[in-house]
C-alpha cells in the first residue's frame, strides 16, 4: 500500500470494497436456504422433505391446537397463515411457548406429522410492563400484537 | 481549523487530555443511573418477566461491539489513504474494547436465550455472524501483535478490518436479509417507531449513551498509551544511536 500514490490507494480500496460487497451478496443469495434458520409450513407442504432429513420448522402455534397428551407427549399445529403442519413433541417446553406465539422445532417430517426432538420459543421485539398490559386490557384498548400482525409475527 | 489537525500527535494528546475525564465521568454517571434504574426500578415484562432486564446490558454491548468495528474501519481507511499514525493507533486501541463488548453481548445473549428461547446458542444468521465478528476481533488483535514493522502491521490490519466489516454489517442487518431466524428484529431504531414501552426505553437509552461514552473514554485512554509507547520506542532508538 505505501508504495502507491494516494489517488491509486483510494481506487484500490474502492474496488476492494465493491468486490467484497458483491461477493457477500452472491454468497448470501446462493446459501439462502442454508443460512435461513428454519422452514415455514408452506414450504414443507409444498415439497415434503424425506423422512430421514432432520430440519427446523418455524411458525405460529395455531390457536386451540395445543393438546397435552398422556405422559409428556404434546401435540399442536404450526401455521404461517398459508399452510398448517401438525407437530408431536415429547419433552419440556420453554416458558414462552404458548398458542398464537412463534416457535421453532427441530425434527423429522414423517407421514404428514412433524416429530420434533427440540422446541424453541421465538419472541418478538415488543417489551411492555405487565401492569401496562393489564391496564390496557381492562380498558379494552389492547390488542395482542400477534393477532394484529397475523402470520407475520413469526418472521420478525 | 480542520479535522486533520488532530492527526498531529501533540495536538491529539492535548485535546484528548481534557476530553478524557469528561467522557469518563459522564459514562460512570450514566451507567450507574441507567443500570440501577433498569435493574431495580422497572416493572417485569408481560411475557418475559424480569428476564427482560438483560436488555439493559445486552443491547448497549451489542451496539458498541458493532459500532467499534465501524470506528476501526473509518480510522483504518484514514490510515490507508492519508497515512496518519494517530488514526492507525486509534484503530489498534479500539480492538480489545470492541472484543470485550462482543463477548459481553454473546454471554448476556446466551443467558437471555436459555430461559426465553430454550437454548443457550443456535446457529441463527444473526448469532452466527456475531460469533464470526468476535473471531475477527481476535484475528485483528493477533495480527497487530504478530507483525514486527508497525507500518506494515497497520496496513495488513486495515485490510483485515475492511473484510471483517462484512460481518459487522451482517450482525446488524442479518435479521432483515434472512427473515427466517430465531433472533427477533431490532427494538431500537432511529427511523421507525419502537415497540418498547417508555418505562424501558428511558433507562435503556441512558445505558446506551453510557456505553458510548465508556467506549470513547477507553479508546482515548488506550490511544494515548499507544502514542506514548511509540514515543518511548523512538527515544530508545535515538539513545542507542547516540
Amino acid at each position: 500500500m505505501k508504495s502507491l500514490k494516494k489517488t491509486r490507494r483510494i481506487q484500490v480500496i474502492a474496488v476492494a470494497a465493491v468486490a467484497l460487497a458483491v461477493s457477500t451478496a452472491l454468497i448470501g443469495y446462493a446459501l439462502q436456504d442454508g443460512i435461513n434458520f428454519f422452514r415455514s409450513p408452506s414450504e414443507i407442504t409444498a415439497e415434503a422433505p424425506p423422512e430421514t432429513e432432520v430440519f427446523r420448522l418455524g411458525g405460529l402455534v395455531s390457536e386451540g391446537s395445543l393438546v397435552r397428551g398422556q405422559g409428556e407427549t404434546i401435540t399442536f399445529s404450526v401455521t404461517d397463515g398459508g399452510a398448517t403442519v401438525p407437530v408431536e413433541y415429547t419433552g419440556v417446553l420453554p416458558d414462552l411457548f404458548e398458542e398464537n406465539q412463534g416457535m421453532i422445532g427441530t425434527g423429522r417430517y414423517i407421514n404428514g406429522v412433524f416429530q420434533a426432538s427440540e422446541i424453541l420459543a421465538k419472541h418478538d421485539e415488543t417489551y411492555v410492563p405487565r401492569e401496562v398490559i393489564e391496564a390496557l386490557e381492562a380498558q379494552g384498548v389492547y390488542r395482542n400484537p400477534t393477532d394484529a400482525a397475523g402470520g407475520g409475527a413469526a418472521t420478525n | 481549523m480542520s479535522l486533520w489537525e488532530y492527526a498531529n500527535p501533540k495536538k491529539f494528546m492535548q485535546t484528548s487530555g481534557w476530553l478524557l475525564p469528561i467522557f469518563a465521568v459522564s459514562s460512570a454517571v450514566m451507567l450507574t443511573v441507567g443500570l440501577v434504574w433498569g435493574f431495580f426500578f422497572t416493572a417485569d415484562d408481560y411475557r418475559q418477566g424480569s428476564t427482560v432486564k438483560i436488555i439493559f446490558l445486552h443491547v448497549p454491548a451489542a451496539l458498541m461491539a458493532i459500532n467499534a468495528w465501524f470506528m476501526m474501519l473509518v480510522t483504518s481507511l484514514i490510515w490507508l489513504i492519508r497515512r496518519h499514525h494517530v488514526s492507525a493507533l486509534a484503530a489498534k486501541a479500539a480492538a480489545p474494547i470492541g472484543m470485550v463488548m462482543t463477548l459481553i453481548a454473546l454471554v448476556t445473549g446466551a443467558v437471555w436465550g436459555q430461559p426465553m428461547w430454550g437454548t443457550w446458542w443456535a446457529w441463527d444468521p444473526r448469532l452466527t455472524s456475531f460469533l464470526i465478528l468476535f473471531l475477527f476481533y481476535l484475528g485483528y488483535i493477533a495480527m497487530w501483535a504478530s507483525v514486527e514493522n508497525p507500518d506494515t502491521a497497520a496496513d495488513l490490519t486495515s485490510v483485515l478490518c475492511l473484510v471483517g466489516s462484512v460481518f459487522a454489517v451482517l450482525s446488524r442487518y442479518a435479521v432483515n436479509f434472512w427473515n427466517q431466524g430465531l433472533h427477533q428484529g431490532a427494538t431500537f431504531s432511529v427511523d421507525r417507531e419502537t415497540n418498547i414501552h417508555s418505562s424501558y426505553y428511558l433507562p435503556a437509552y441512558l445505558c446506551m449513551a453510557g456505553f458510548v461514552a465508556l467506549f470513547i473514554a477507553l479508546v482515548l485512554l488506550r490511544t494515548r498509551t499507544e502514542i506514548r509507547k511509540r514515543r518511548l520506542q523512538a527515544l530508545l532508538v535515538r539513545e542507542r544511536l547516540a
